[in-house]
């Protein structure tokens, strides 16, 4: 479980998180939605440890991260097309270094269940480097899921992903969250994908949340077709903060 | 920290040019000051009977040198496969990294070394073991020195990020000329003498050739380097988590390898 406390970041005088608040509960995707720029990035950075907040906390599972860090990032991980595993070692040994940072107990056993849920046979002893991107970020997820997270941070997971991987992915999630305890927070501008995993959707602009609550719910209340209309409209309109 | 240490096993053990990269330049620079140092033997009344010593200086040096670039690379190597922050959101904590990464140091600077010092036994006759067990006690404080050097040139990547790497390649250099790698530091000019004498590297080359010359041993002078390295590693390790707590308010952990 997460919980957002009055969570700000300003770098100098630029306020790049301003005092926002939410709370992600168990078995539950919360999408994170906004223009470039709009503090997702920076707000998923706190919740992981690597950046300190200005103001305000971070509870993951109860537990403030500021002074939990390390106990708690054995129960959370992250992925992002923005980061890579090392390309001259093989699917398996990547697997294997990771498992070991997170004190998985049975290595084997968890790589044979990830390889197979995610389609890895053929390519886990291919080099990393050397995969598509549908396969390299098929790898990124089981890299993700290695230490069975109770709380997971995706941003932008199909970017750039031909249709029938982003589906794969999509589908895979959609089941992976129906078995397991987990609170996935899904930054994303793919606003179907949003749409078919997210419990509800907060929208973000300037760094601060402008609008939040179940895809359906937004598009009714903004009287628009589809989520992607609402975003435009909330990005486009301008706002008192 | 054995999962970090795996990462780099591996990445290792897969490419044939790693290894040959490791080997290739300390067994140049050994055999190049081999060729120099016989040169010196026939001209020069000082080096008359010790023919070694500037082979034994040069092993040494590129000791602290494979020591400290190894620190380096391994973080350079993390900061180049975009890896970086996977790491650091990793259940790692700073001490476990520093510990996995002396370690891994360690061995990568072995895999070049230990070639490299066969070489000279049947190129020149000379046996850098011929130092005796003090020759332990000058490895250690020379690595020690290395992984400080590492861990200084590590917190600026940590906090600069990769614009930090050309300091990385240079650090060493710009210590080499006080170190008195090669000579006494009374050929120092006077004011570099004093930066000179709060260098750890001035003792124990000064202390290797006194072994050589006067087959003799000064234990003050290891035990001196010993002080000023632990001096040099406690700043450095304080560098580290403060570049670690500096990075994490700054966000330069999250745009490494831009």
């Amino acid at each position: 479980m997460i919980e957002v406390i009055n969570l700000s970041k300003s770098f100098q005088n630029n306020k790049a998180v301003n005092n926002i608040n939410f709370e992600i509960g168990k078995n539950e995707i919360i999408g994170l939605l906004g223009p470039n720029g709009c503090g997702k990035t920076t707000t998923i950075a706190m919740i992981l440890g690597l950046l300190k907040p200005t103001k305000g906390k971070i509870l993951i599972n109860k537990k403030n991260i500021e002074n939990h860090r390390i106990e708690l990032l054995h129960k959370m991980n992250f992925i992002s097309p923005y980061i890579e595993l090392p390309k001259k070692l093989t699917v398996k040994q990547n697997l294997i270094v990771y498992a070991k940072l997170y004190n998985v107990k049975k290595i084997d056993e968890r790589i044979e269940y990830l390889s197979s849920t995610l389609r890895l046979d053929k390519i886990i002893n291919s080099l990393t480097g050397e995969l598509s991107s549908g396969q390299k970020n098929r790898v990124s997820l089981a890299k993700s899921l290695i230490n069975n997270p109770s709380v997971l941070l995706l941003d932008e997971p199909t970017a750039s992903l031909d249709p029938e991987t982003g589906n794969f992915i999509r589908s895979f999630l959609e089941d992976y969250i129906k078995q397991k305890n987990i609170s996935i927070l899904l930054a994303s501008h793919n606003m179907e994908e949003v749409k078919r995993l997210c419990t509800s959707v907060m929208m973000m602009k300037n760094g601060n949340i402008i609008d939040q609550g179940a895809p359906s719910e937004l598009i009714k209340k903004h009287g628009r077709k589809n989520l992607e209309e609402v975003f435009l409209k909330l990005a486009r309109t301008e706002h008192e903060f | 920290m054995y999962g970090l240490f795996l990462r780099h096993f591996f990445l290792i053990k897969s490419s044939f040019p790693r290894i040959l990269d490791l080997i290739y330049w300390p067994s140049i620079q050994i055999i190049l000051w081999g060729f120099i140092s016989k040169f010196f033997s026939a001209y020069s009344d000082y080096y008359n009977n010790t023919v070694g010593i500037i082979l034994t200086c040069a092993i040494l040096y590129d000791f602290l040198f494979r020591s400290s670039i190894s620190f380096n690379m391994l973080f350079l190597e993390e900061i180049w496969s975009r890896n970086f922050t996977n790491l650091f959101i990793a259940p790692m904590k700073i001490s476990e990294i520093i510990i996995s990464l002396v370690f891994t140091a360690l061995i990568r600077t072995l895999i070049g070394l230990v070639p490299a010092i066969l070489l000279t036994s049947p190129l020149f006759g000379i046996s850098i073991l011929n130092l005796g067990v003090p020759l332990f006690f000058l490895f250690l404080s020379l690595y020690i020195f290395g992984i400080t050097l590492g861990l200084f040139v590590s917190s600026g990547l940590i906090r600069f990020g990769p614009s930090f790497e050309n300091i990385a390649w240079s650090s060493l250099f710009l210590l080499a000329p006080l170190g008195c790698i090669y000579y006494p530091i009374e050929i120092l000019p006077e004011f570099f003498q004093i930066l000179a004498k709060g260098l750890p590297l001035v003792y124990i080359f000064d202390e290797t050739r006194n072994i050589l010359v006067n087959n003799f041993v000064n234990f003050e002078n290891i035990l001196y380097a010993f002080y000023l390295n632990a001096i040099y590693l406690l700043i450095g390790i304080s560098l580290f988590y403060f570049s670690f707590s500096m990075a994490r308010k700054k966000g330069s952990l999250i745009n490494m390898g831009e």
